[in-house]
């Protein structure tokens, strides 16, 4: 490089000359490699790129500004949540999964407790307020996930105001996830057997006024967005990909609904009791972009109907058990939401540590031991904004898993992106990643 | 899978709740007999009607938890596979990964491979699973038949050792590329390696405390 820059330097290497850029100096990059008479450029792009969703690396072949090849490099997120899994109950494998995608903590919960109960054989017998209040926050977290892929998708092609509206909004969500479980992200609410607490008092009247506000507040975007022509140009036609495209390479979720294929999880085999709702499957058959995003934005207004059926649900479930039965899988700590926090509730602690010595033993087996799941494999799904979520779960019939794997719709999404980018120009696989979503957290787990 | 006795891990006397002396077999797959119930009938028999070499290649059914699973030869599963996808009474045309289990002491079986597979034509589900010995790890590569495989049967390489045979460009994936070892097998402990920090050597989470 001709700058003065000590970062910005070059390097003859087995491959070729290898340049670094640092920004502002694109214009000498382009003179030297100009003089060069090299037609063919490999652009390294990440793993610490503000458009790449996370510390994804994206290695493109550029021929001038056309992607001949385009591959993804990752795994610099890989922290053994599986591994670690093994080595903790059953129980206190939420806190770990929560942690795998973290823009849609709820699902994985969801996912892996659904498991744990077909593996226990107690799906049947989870209180009907649990699935009710489960269903409540995957849609809430629905909503929050849209609204990052859309507020960082549209920062990512320019566009800043729809960040600003979709960060408000999704603030709004985090509110309530924080009222309803004491945390904001990564909370580990659903627990095998049920929900870790009750709502707090006075929470459906929140959560009314919520979605009276998020409804509202979407049409901003909306307004903003939708038929806009610098948003369609930068969006239609680009990251094509189409349904043989998405069977083939196993892609599910929005990407797959955009090809008109109306397939949904929550639809075609309910969990949660999803079967009691009514919403749309939203489609389009753009095949593009536009049409994902198309599909995010009407999938809030279909979230906002089943929280509002949960709503009523609740109404007339209030006072419900929200904990299995059982008292040998379910925890009885009576987990309550304090100002630092959640844990034990103080009527609990009264109770093990001056009343009942059995209960303190009980509450301490459970605890540190936890419970133990009869061996055998079950593979459980739920439908995550992303796609299908699936958990394969291995038990021996011990207190851990003896073997958990997550089929993450990121990781499987992003595969996609060869067959969307290649032979596009590079300005439109930025357009193309933001429509996959990738969370890098669920991709490299 | 391994047989375990007494509970907590406690060895010799020191467990004194009376559960010490459990011996409890852990691996209790039993094969399923006719009527499997629900839509698994079906499948089966197009299967067999759609496969001459049914009672070759498949060495087990199990139904377990409402799911079935197909136990296949390692050698015949690419044939088994590509009938499930291509049969129009079958048609499972998504394939939604792989995924490995080790088990030790599953002796000349020790590293399984699971496949679930969806037909969204039909809106059904079953289970492909094949084992593999240790001493020769290989699998024919199903990347062919959905391409969404290429990931999948990537990290699997990458974290149990399993080759993949006929993967278009079988490597590490979310492992560094000189990683030494597969971190998922059961001989591979958790946390693997010593950390050091600031001088002070950490070692694996494993040998800290005592996890069973």
């Amino acid at each position: 490089m001709t700058t003065n820059d000590p970062y910005a330097t070059s390097r003859e290497t087995t491959e070729g000359r290898v340049y670094s850029v640092t920004g502002n100096d694109w214009d000498s990059l382009v003179t030297e490699i100009g003089a060069t008479k090299e037609e063919r450029v490999v652009v390294n792009m990440g793993p610490q790129h503000p458009s790449t969703h996370g510390v994804l690396r994206l290695i493109l072949e550029l021929e001038g500004e056309t992607v001949t090849e385009a591959r993804a490099g990752i795994g610099y997120l890989h922290t053994g949540i599986e591994k670690n899994a093994e080595y903790r109950t059953w129980t206190q494998g939420t806190t770990f999964v929560t942690r795998m995608d973290y823009l849609s903590p709820i699902f994985n919960e969801t996912a892996y407790c659904l498991a744990v109960e077909k593996l226990l054989g107690v799906t049947e017998e989870i209180p009907e307020r649990a699935s009710v209040i489960r269903v409540l926050m995957m849609e809430f977290n629905r909503i929050s996930s849209h609204m990052v892929a859309l507020g960082t998708g549209a920062l990512e092609l320019g566009a800043l105001t729809p960040m600003l509206f979709a960060f408000r909004e999704r603030e709004k969500v985090l509110d309530i996830f924080e009222m309803v479980s004491g945390l904001r992200m990564n909370m580990a609410y659903i627990r095998p057997g049920g929900v870790s607490q009750d709502l707090p008092d006075g929470a459906l009247t929140k959560i009314r006024e919520t979605v009276k506000e998020l409804r509202h507040n979407f049409k901003d975007n909306a307004k903003l967005l939708i038929g806009n022509t610098i948003w369609m140009k930068r969006t239609q036609g680009v990251g094509y990909l189409d349904l043989a495209g998405c069977i083939t390479l196993g892609v599910t979720g929005p990407i797959l609904r955009a090809t008109g294929m109306p397939w949904d999880l929550r639809k075609s085999e309910p969990y949660c009791g999803y079967e009691n709702y009514n919403f749309d499957v939203i489609t389009n058959d753009g095949c593009d972009t536009y049409g994902r995003f198309l599909i995010k934005m009407d999938e809030l207004e279909q979230s906002l109907r089943i929280i509002e059926q949960c709503v009523t649900k609740l109404e007339a479930l209030e006072g419900a058990p929200v904990v299995i039965e059982d008292k040998k899988i379910g925890s009885p700590a009576d987990l309550k939401v304090g100002p630092d926090g959640m844990g034990n509730s103080q009527e609990h602690i009264a109770h093990i540590m001056g009343q009942s010595m059995e209960a303190l033993i009980h509450h301490f087996k459970i605890s540190t031991e936890g419970f133990r799941v009869p061996a055998g494999q079950v593979y459980a799904t739920v439908e995550s904004p992303k796609g299908e979520t699936g958990v394969h779960l291995v038990s021996d019939g011990g207190s851990h898993p003896y073997r958990l794997h997550f089929r993450e719709p990121s990781f499987n999404n992003l595969q996609s992106l060869a067959a969307m980018c290649e032979g596009s120009m590079i300005a439109d696989v930025v357009a193309a990643v933001a429509s996959i979503d990738p969370v890098m957290g669920g991709v490299d787990r | 899978m391994t047989q375990e006795h007494g509970l907590f891990g406690a060895k010799g006397t020191g467990d004194t709740s009376g559960y010490g002396g459990l011996v409890r077999k852990s691996h209790n797959e039993i094969s399923a007999e006719r009527p499997y119930g629900g839509y698994f009938d079906e499948i089966m028999d197009e299967l067999e009607r759609a496969y001459p070499d049914f009672n070759d290649a498949i060495e087990q059914v199990v139904i377990h938890r409402g799911e079935l699973t197909l136990h296949v030869k390692a050698a015949r599963l690419f044939e088994v596979a590509q009938v499930l996808r291509d049969t129009p009474s079958l048609r499972f045309e998504v394939c939604l990964g792989v995924n490995g289990v080790h088990y030790p002491s599953d002796k000349d079986r020790e590293l399984h491979c699971v496949y679930p597979l969806l037909s969204m034509t039909f809106n059904r589900r079953i289970r492909l699973e094949v084992s593999v010995p240790d001493s020769n790890p290989h699998l024919p590569s199903l990347v062919e038949l959905w391409g969404g495989n290429n990931w999948h049967e990537r990290e699997t390489f990458d974290m149990f050792g399993i080759i993949f045979d006929g993967h278009p460009g079988l490597t590490r994936i979310l492992m560094p590329d000189d990683w030494i070892g597969h971190p998922q097998r059961k001989d591979y402990p958790l946390g693997g390696i010593p950390v050091e920090y600031k001088g002070a050597t950490v070692p694996p989470p494993n040998e800290r405390r005592s996890y069973r």
